[in-house]
């Protein structure tokens, strides 16, 4: 493929991962991959068994589907319920489960939830359907909040007064902050989410080597841009420096995007807090509509139960986002929380740590069956 | 590249603890899921393991009996002559009727034509069921009608019967067709996924992917467009010139909902073996491949109409591939993989990145109604 193959070449990955094993020596380094896109890679081009011994990856909190509490997909399905509203979802939400069930369920029992691939598509859904209220579950971090954003002012322009938005959007500095607090964090640094940083640009991560003391490299999502930022890690930690650098050049400038930043504010302003699964209540930590905006907010338009849930007592989500255990650490992983049935959300969307895991995983290093990467098999 | 584990290290070498929960996760998969649902959704219908719970937990509980139980595209019966018949059914209800490169009216015959080939059998004759929602107009049928009657004369089978049902408006969307196939099967051949053995290659007849992406653009709600027809056709005519030049290949599966990985989990399964499959030697057109990353989704789980995967021995790889390069719908075949004995159950993708990962069944469903 176009412009996606030179990230991918078995030769130049050959290179990477001898320099890391050079760089890395005889120590055991943790790095956090903070965003799910690079669980994602990780898993799907099983990076993990390629990398040596020395250097142990840890699936961090930047999967959006993931960090969505119980109590919000009830509020999402009570109003999917309500007579006369199309709900629209992105399709990895649709399988999260609530304290009652997903938006799959719901869907079966007679809701019309679709699935959409952009807030613009629930849009024109609305656009076409006078008749109908649209509502649009908005999750996501920085990456796909100034999506939501266009979509709300173009819903305001062509006064659409169908449509609305749950809005769940996250923000990824504060989870950040909130897994560098915890007592029983042991990483050496950090793999930045690149997606998020084309819209935030590099500098909101200073405090990451500031305050810290971790030092942090914005990564790209081809395999080869991992690689290469794990190399950038430990060229940092072997010279001594720590700071912020960015390897997904081709992408993110320090500054951000001022005008999706922008957008953003128009839009969009803190909520007090929020609940993160697993991570509990952080403040500041989320988006919610301006009041300019009021019209197009879902919670404001229907009556959502606002019911908090506990997370289930078996499932450690929230210590496998922090990047405390490993998934299969976990007592339920594999058993009782699968894929088809999952109990955490770590477990639905692909890019969540357990369920990349168990697709993709489930092999350690001393149980994969030997390959020879150049192999012919013809 | 990587070097080989010594060994006699090896099995020294006590089980680490993840490497005991992996075994019990294993152990725990292996096990035929289980149907935990009450009422259906569309991942019941997607060809990955909530279908398999669904068929296993209602369908199979209640028809129970050998050749049912043999789970293959189609039943391979005996006559008291001792002539053997193969049968097949397939229902379809793709969305939208019409898309590049065919119709609901050439799948309908395609698929069913190609589940008999997948036995080995010469299918001959076909019955056609249409559940016709009121209102549907009759030019849109005429045309349907049209596309499977090309289809038959192509694939040289003839519809031989059928029904028809009218229900109301909003019942069903447009129009749902149910076709059955019958043909015969020459003695001598025997395709059974309990045949394979370490050491055959896999192989698949052609680009992969193109019918599910397809559809999908041709629904117009995804704001992508791109060039990609539909790959249905006929096999029956590839199948014959494969089991000529490989007359022991072991075992054809077409490929349609679930894709590649879901036909080499069932055969890895079926025949407890694994199934390794090379990432760089997959036929994959770039604009699926990159419409598949756009959506993020996996070419290896997307539907093909007109595509089979072989398993075949070693010394007759050579043969067979050549064979289907020979002909029309077989011009793009490649050798994807091979069987190994280790680690059995599972299919792994070393990938051209020079990694490997498991390629497990699929969970949900990605692409809805493309077939």
């Amino acid at each position: 493929m176009k412009f996606v193959d030179e990230y991918r070449d078995p030769a130049a990955a050959r290179v990477a991962i001898d320099q890391i094993e050079a760089l890395a020596g005889d120590r055991h380094l943790k790095f956090m991959e903070v965003c799910g896109g690079h669980t994602h890679t990780i898993y799907k081009h099983g990076i993990e068994n390629v990398l040596p011994e020395s250097v142990e990856l840890v699936h961090g909190p930047g999967c959006p589907v993931c960090v969505i509490p119980m109590g919000r997909v009830d509020d999402a399905i009570a109003v999917a319920e309500e007579p006369g509203v199309i709900f629209t979802s992105f399709g990895d939400m649709m399988r999260v489960p609530g304290g009652h069930g997903n938006l799959l369920e719901a869907k079966a029992r007679g809701a019309d939830v679709r699935m959409v691939y952009s807030p613009l598509d629930a849009l024109r859904i609305a656009e076409v359907n006078p008749d109908k209220q649209v509502v649009f579950f908005a999750v996501g971090f920085e990456t796909t909040a100034p999506s939501t954003a266009v979509t709300l002012l173009k819903a305001r322009e062509r006064d659409v007064t169908n449509f609305s938005v749950f809005c769940n959007h996250v923000t990824i500095v504060p989870p950040l902050k909130a897994i560098l607090e915890s007592p029983d964090l042991r990483l050496d640094g950090f793999l930045g989410p690149g997606h998020v940083s084309t819209v935030i640009g590099n500098r909101p991560y200073r405090f990451v080597p500031g305050v810290y003391g971790k030092p942090l490299v914005t990564a790209g999502f081809e395999p080869l841009d991992i690689l290469q930022a794990i190399v950038m890690l430990l060229r940092q930690i072997n010279e001594g420096r720590c700071e912020v650098e960015n390897q997904y050049t081709r992408a993110v400038v320090d500054q951000g995007n001022p005008r999706a930043l922008a957008i953003l504010g128009q839009v969009f302003e803190l909520r007090p807090h929020f609940e993160w699964r697993g991570l509990g209540f952080i403040s500041q930590s989320a988006l919610k509509l301006r009041d300019d905006f009021a019209a197009f907010d879902a919670e404001l338009r229907f009556q959502v139960p606002g019911v908090r849930v506990a997370d289930p007592k078996a499932c450690q989500c929230g210590e496998v986002l922090k990047g405390v255990i490993k998934p299969w650490e976990c007592k339920v992983f594999g058993t009782a929380c699968t894929p088809e049935t999952p109990i955490g959300t770590c477990m639905v969307s692909s890019e969540g740590a357990c369920a990349a895991y168990y697709n993709y995983g489930r092999f350690t290093r001393s149980t994969t069956i030997p390959v020879r990467a150049a192999e012919p098999v013809g | 590249m990587a070097p080989e584990p010594a060994p006699d290290r090896e099995e020294h070498h006590a089980p680490s603890r993840e490497e005991v929960v992996l075994e019990r996760i294993e152990a725990f998969r292996r096990r035929r899921p289980k149907l935990k649902d009450d009422f259906i959704n569309s991942a019941h219908g997607a060809g990955g393991k909530a279908s398999a719970a669904l068929i296993d937990a209602v369908f199979v509980e209640a028809f129970r009996n050998d050749t049912l139980e043999a789970m293959t595209d189609g039943a391979v019966v005996a006559l008291p002559s001792g002539d053997r018949v193969a049968f097949s059914t397939d229902g379809f209800v793709v969305k939208p009727l019409r898309f590049p490169g065919g119709s609901i009216g050439h799948l309908a015959i395609h698929g069913t034509v190609n589940d008999l080939a997948m036995m080995g059998a010469v299918p001959k004759w076909i019955s056609a069921a249409f559940v016709i929602e009121d209102g549907f107009p009759i030019a849109e049928l005429h045309q349907i009608v049209a596309d499977m009657r090309e289809a038959a004369v192509h694939a040289g089978v003839e519809v031989v019967t059928g029904d028809t049902k009218v229900v109301n408006k909003g019942a069903a969307d447009g129009v749902y067709i149910t076709t059955a196939g019958m043909g015969t099967v020459p003695a001598g051949v025997e395709l059974s996924a309990s045949k394979v053995e370490p050491g055959d290659k896999v192989l698949v007849s052609g680009k992969i992917g193109d019918h599910g992406v397809a559809v999908m653009i041709a629904r117009g709600d995804l704001a992508l467009e791109a060039d990609i027809p539909s790959d249905t056709a006929p096999l029956n005519e590839l199948v014959e010139k494969l089991l000529a030049a490989a007359p022991n290949t072991r075992f054809l599966r077409d490929p349609t909902r679930g894709g590649v990985a879901t036909v080499c989990n069932e055969l890895a399964r079926a025949s407890e073996v694994a199934v390794v499959l090379q990432e760089s030697a997959l036929p994959i057109r770039g604009i699926v491949n990159g419409a598949c990353e756009i959506l993020g989704i996996d070419p290896l789980y997307v539907a093909n109409e007109g595509k089979l995967v072989a398993v075949v021995p070693a010394d007759e790889a050579d043969s067979a591939l050549a064979a289907m390069r020979a002909h029309p719908f077989g011009a793009d075949a490649a050798v994807i993989g091979e069987i190994r004995d280790e680690p059995p159950g599972i299919v792994i993708l070393n990938t051209g990145f020079g990694g490997n990962r498991i390629v497990d069944m699929l969970v949900g469903d990605p692409l809805p109604r493309i077939c």
